[in-house]
Order: C-alpha cells, then structure tokens, then sequence
C-alpha cells in the first residue's frame, strides 16, 4: 500500500496559518502576519511541498526561457520525459532541475500499453534515482485520453514493483477510485485533453473525484491560463500540474508567475468557503436609514 | 564487434561492458558502482535486451554481438 499523506492528516489552513504565526512570534518575539497560503503544506509520499503547482517541462522553446518559467512558478515538483540519450542535449534538463532544487517527477508519455509505461518507469527509476512516476498511458495520438485498462493494468504492476504512482487518469470517478485502490499515490483526473487549453470541462465530476479520494487529487492537463487553475483548487484539488499553458504562452515567465498566485488564491478561496449562488440580488447595504428627498 | 545502441548500429571493442558503453557515449568516468566518478548525478539508464541493466550491473555486464541497448535520459515532456 502507498504510504501518501492525504490533506486529512495535514493542519487546515486555519491550524497552519497559527502555527507560522507562533512560531515567527518565538523567533521575533512579536506578532507577524503570516499568510496562511505560506504554511499551507501539500504532503505526498511523505514529502512536504509548499507550491501546490506541479510544472511539466514540455513544449519550452528553450532551456534558458524554461528555467526563468519555473523558477517565477515556484514549483518545487516538475515532470520530465525519458527518451534517447542523445550526447548534443546531454543532461541539460536534469542539471537544469538539480540547479534549482527542483524535484523530479519522470513521466510514461508516449506510452500505450502497460508493459511500454513499466518498462519506462523502471529505466526512469534507474536514471533520476526516484520512485516517483507520473503514469501516462494514452490511447491514442490524437487524443491523448488514457486507455483505462492498460491503465488500471499499469497502476497495479507498477505498485507490486514499489513505485509512487502519480496516475494520469479521465475524469471518471469509477475509475480514480479504481486506481486509489490499487495503491495510487496521488490520482491525476484530466481537465480537458492535453494541450488544449480547454479548462475543466466537468467540474462536476472533479468535484466527486475530490470528494471520495483520500489519495490527493492533482488536476492535471488542459488548464489554459490562470484561472483555470484557480478553479482546479477551489474545486478541492491538492495540487495542479500543466506544462503547456505556460510553456507557449506568450510570456512564459510571467504566466508562470500568475499560475503560481492562481493556486494560492484558488486554494485560499476554498478553505474561505464560498457564498452560495442565489436567484436574486442582496444587497449589502442597509435599506434603513436612508435620507429622504422630497 | 556491433551491438545496436538507441536504433543505430554502434562499435564496441571485444569485451566492452555495459559500464565501457555508458562512458565512451557520455563522456562521462564511472566508477564500478555505475555511477559517475565526479560525484554528480548521471542521469542515464540502460536496457539490454529489452531488461533494465540495473547500474550496479552495468560493469559486471559484458556485451554481446547483436545486443540491442537503449539509453535514455530525462528529457522535456509533460
């Protein structure tokens, strides 16, 4: 069985929010405002990070733009792909990750069956020494959804081997409980197909994700910009990984930079709780005590 | 003697190792254990035959005609 951390057996963000605040009042022997977003932990596998964003690496024109992307993102967990050694780009992108403290979460992209994604994550396990695997097994090149049952047949083989599995799953809930019962890591339900930019096509269903899993929910693929991702964690996700949105926006710096804001500000509005929707307006000002004009 | 390496026909003196392979292509020193002898993370693995030569067997593993090696390393995706 996985040995994840689930937000349950983190502190709230309320409990986290006190705690930084007592422990900056011991080191400066005075009260600090601390934001809650700061002391707010995501745990997995037993490891603490304090951005809730996971960066994919693909689709950067360049290493150098890449760099300055995930470092304005502050994300501390990046996915990478494993294919070829080729001796002009010579671990460029794993020195790149080692630089910035950045831990390194391999992927199985490209692969479409289970015995190609096993196959995969075992050299990845070999090459950047982790545990860690994003589970990407797709059906197909023109939608890039992932085939369930090479899937499901992956996630098993792939736990009875020891690996931390990050299962890149639709947004079936059937099937993400599927894959945390078999020993998930964390379950990684779609927004919408990879690339697209599309958003969250069913927040309903990533609603109902979130609400049984005791694995963390990372939403993952298709996010388009930030508010996107804002949504992803108001609708309860852990975390929110995308690659894309950033990597060929315009200004990938600067996107980065607004993803990073958008989770904490999504993930702060959940933990405020909402008004809820209503049917008519209600004013915020009081109706008594108006002047009269005659 | 030629194995295959990633797909291309590739030369490897009589009696290579998995360990003489691994350093010729990246340039690299590795000590016995597989790793490199800088002290800095290598980044690369290899199968032999469609197995993972896990790195600790990379220099007891001689390489024979015909072997078809993959070496891969991280790379930008996802």
């Amino acid at each position: 069985m996985t040995e994840a951390t689930t937000d349950a057996a983190t502190p709230s963000i309320e409990e986290a929010r006190e705690q930084a605040k007592e422990a900056a009042e011991e080191t400066t022997g005075k009260a600090t405002e601390t934001t809650a977003a700061s002391a707010d932990r995501l745990v997995i596998d037993g490891v603490e990070l304090t951005s809730r964003l996971i960066m994919g690496t693909g689709g950067a024109p360049s290493l150098d733009g890449l760099g300055a992307a995930l470092l304005a993102s502050g994300t501390e967990l990046t996915t990478v792909a494993m294919r070829r050694y080729s001796p002009a780009e010579a671990g460029s992108l794993f020195q790149l990750l080692l630089d910035h403290n950045i831990r390194v979460l391999p992927n199985t992209a490209g692969c479409f069956t289970a015995r190609d994604a096993v196959m995969t994550a075992e050299l990845a396990r070999e090459a950047l020494e982790t545990d860690w695997v994003k589970l990407e097994v797709i059906a197909d090149e023109h939608t890039l959804l992932p085939d369930a049952v090479e899937l499901v047949d992956a996630t098993e083989q792939l736990v009875n081997r020891g690996f931390k599995v990050f299962a890149y799953t639709n947004d079936d809930p059937v099937l993400a409980l599927r894959l945390e019962n078999l020993g998930a890591t964390a379950v990684m339900p779609l927004g919408s197909p990879i690339g697209t930019g599309l958003g969250i096509l069913n927040p309903h269903n990533i609603e109902l994700i979130v609400s049984r899993a005791s694995v963390p929910v990372v939403l993952d693929a298709g996010i388009g910009t930030a508010s996107d991702a804002a949504l992803a964690m108001e609708l309860g996700c852990d975390a929110v990984l995308l690659a894309t949105a950033v990597t060929r926006a315009q200004n990938p710096a600067l996107m980065g930079e607004a993803f990073k804001h958008a989770v904490i500000a999504g993930r702060l509005a959940k933990a405020a709780g909402r008004i809820p929707r209503r049917e008519h307006a209600l004013a915020s000002s009081a109706m008594e005590g108006r002047a009269e004009f005659l | 003697m030629n194995i295959t390496l990633n797909g291309n026909v590739h030369p490897v003196g009589a009696g290579a190792s998995v360990t003489t392979l691994v350093s010729d292509v990246t340039g690299r020193k590795l000590a016995a254990n597989g790793q490199a002898a800088d002290g800095q993370r290598l980044g690369v693995a290899v199968a032999r035959n469609s197995e993972v030569v896990p790195r600790s067997q990379w220099h007891s593993t001689a390489l024979a005609e015909g072997d078809e090696i993959e070496l891969v390393t991280a790379v930008q995706g996802g």
